[in-house]
């Protein structure tokens, strides 16, 4: 017990001092899924508007695999991407592995499917509603997406803050690509999974607080700005 | 009315007219909608379909907008496709579909799609939204409109580029008097623009109002075409006399 509040309390002026070490990782941690947020984003939105309004054959499958691969577990997209950018694997010569480029590919593909999967539910259901009017005014399936993607943004912001959610909080994929090296790919969760095992715990229990504080409060400004844009438009 | 019904600006000029329906049909899952209808609509007059609740209407104005396809039968607009003529046409619904944007934003939608160039949307807009009675409201949220303002967003929008043809569908179902005052007011200024309206109703007192040429619908099938004063004169189906006796149609 003693043992626990003086780690709370090293964590905490850890926090209060702006650890050199602390603000290191905190600022690759957000870079990395941010980045990783920012490129699955760019694939995932236009893809599940896409699936969202075209018929074709084995449509029902892929939005079946789609909402599937929401659950794919970090560990196996690190170990996929590790064999792709190990040294022997199709991609080794870009010299990719243990660099934070190879935590932003394993954290994209993991938070795609979730992105695409809430967009094309969303764009799905405005679609039922605008379809009538987009026919009568004409629109090309470009112009048609391009609607439904801008009236739909705020609940598309909650897609995406699901998958920033789910890529700062995911341990298993960045620590087999990154390799958790000091000062180079250490992240907050590979850390704090580290730093525990060694007994560290003020460190842990530092980067745990500020975990724990960036993804309640993503969320929960996510959730004030949609509900405030879903009282002004509607 | 009779001024108006005088003023037909252009009969021969209107690029839609005259519009044909022949053995037009629809039916959805084994139940037919629309049975059998045939008519010409050539003056570019306000020609309305009236009828009872669940006598087609709604499906017959898709039809005529494309965005229902037939079972059988053919419908031409001046000779074009009903595809092809969708393209110098407009259609408010029932409910209209507003975006989740600002009225001017609403507007802006159709320009945009519709390619206008940057420079003269905003004339255009501004047009729109005094012809609508919206002056004041350009930047609030769309959805956020009384009903009555929400119809005649819907219309102003579905008018801001004169389109050869108008489709209302219900304009003012659920409106409140002043509200319908707004709406048809808004109509009648669309088609004295040389805009040709074709609209449904079901409200007896407003196609009185409206109406140069009454289409008049039920269960399906069209019973009667004639000019409004002819039709509320002496309507010719014993079923339309009815109706507009205030006797329920079964």
């Amino acid at each position: 017990m003693n043992e626990f509040s003086s780690a709370v309390g090293s964590a905490v002026s850890m926090i209060l001092t702006l650890d050199a070490d602390l603000v290191e990782i905190v600022l690759l941690s957000l870079q990395v899924s941010l980045g990783a947020v920012f490129i699955a984003s760019a694939v995932a939105l236009p893809l599940g508007a896409f699936i969202a309004l075209q018929r074709f054959p084995g449509r029902r499958g892929v939005v079946i695999l789609l909402n599937a691969l929401m659950g794919l577990p970090p560990v196996v997209v690190g170990l996929m991407v590790y064999l792709l950018l190990s040294r022997a694997g199709p991609l080794g010569p870009m010299g990719l592995l243990f660099t934070p480029t190879a935590m932003v590919i394993a954290q994209s593909i993991i938070v795609l499917p979730i992105i695409a999967a809430l967009t094309r539910q969303t764009i799905a259901d405005l679609h039922e509603e605008y379809d009538e009017y987009l026919r009568s005014l004409g629109c090309t399936p470009l112009q048609s997406v391009a609607t439904l993607l801008w009236d739909g943004r705020f609940r598309l912001l909650t897609a995406i803050m699901a998958g920033f959610g789910r890529a700062i909080a995911e341990v298993g994929a960045v620590i087999i690509v990154g390799g958790n090296i000091q000062h180079a790919t250490r992240v907050m969760t590979t850390t704090i999974a580290l730093e525990t095992s060694k007994g560290n715990l003020a460190l842990a229990l530092g980067l745990g607080l500020i975990l724990v504080t960036i993804a309640l409060s993503v969320n929960a400004a996510t959730l004030v700005l949609a509900d405030a844009a879903r009282r002004r438009y509607g | 009315m009779a001024e108006e019904a005088a003023r037909q600006p252009g009969d021969d000029a209107h690029p839609l007219l005259p519009l044909v329906a022949s053995e037009l049909r629809l039916s959805i899952g084994g139940r037919e909608i629309i049975r059998d209808v045939s008519f010409t609509v050539g003056s570019s007059g306000r020609t309305v379909i009236l009828g009872p609740n669940g006598a087609g209407k709604s499906v017959l104005l898709r039809l005529c907008h494309g965005l229902l396809q037939p079972t059988g039968g053919e419908l031409r607009w001046g000779g074009l496709t009903v595809a092809r003529a969708r393209e110098q046409q407009a259609m408010a619904p029932q409910h209209p579909v507003l975006l989740r944007r600002t009225v001017t934003g609403n507007l802006l939608h159709v320009l945009r799609v519709k390619g206008v160039p940057r420079g003269e949307r905003q004339g255009l807009v501004d047009a729109a939204l005094q012809q609508a009675g919206l002056a004041d409201c350009g930047a609030r949220a769309a959805r956020t409109l009384s009903g009555g303002q929400k119809q005649r967003l819907a219309i102003a929008r579905a008018c801001i580029l004169r389109p050869a043809v108008l489709l209302l569908d219900e304009p003012t179902a659920n409106l409140d008097p002043a509200a319908v005052r707004g709406v048809e007011e808004l109509v009648r200024a669309v088609a004295a623009a040389g805009t040709k309206i074709l609209m449904t109703t079901h409200d007896i007192a407003q196609a009185r109002r409206l109406a140069c040429d009454i289409l008049f619908l039920n269960e399906g099938r069209l019973l009667e075409h004639s000019p409004a004063t002819a039709f509320f004169a002496s309507p010719q189906d014993p079923a339309a006399a009815r109706f507009l006796d205030g006797g329920l149609l079964g």
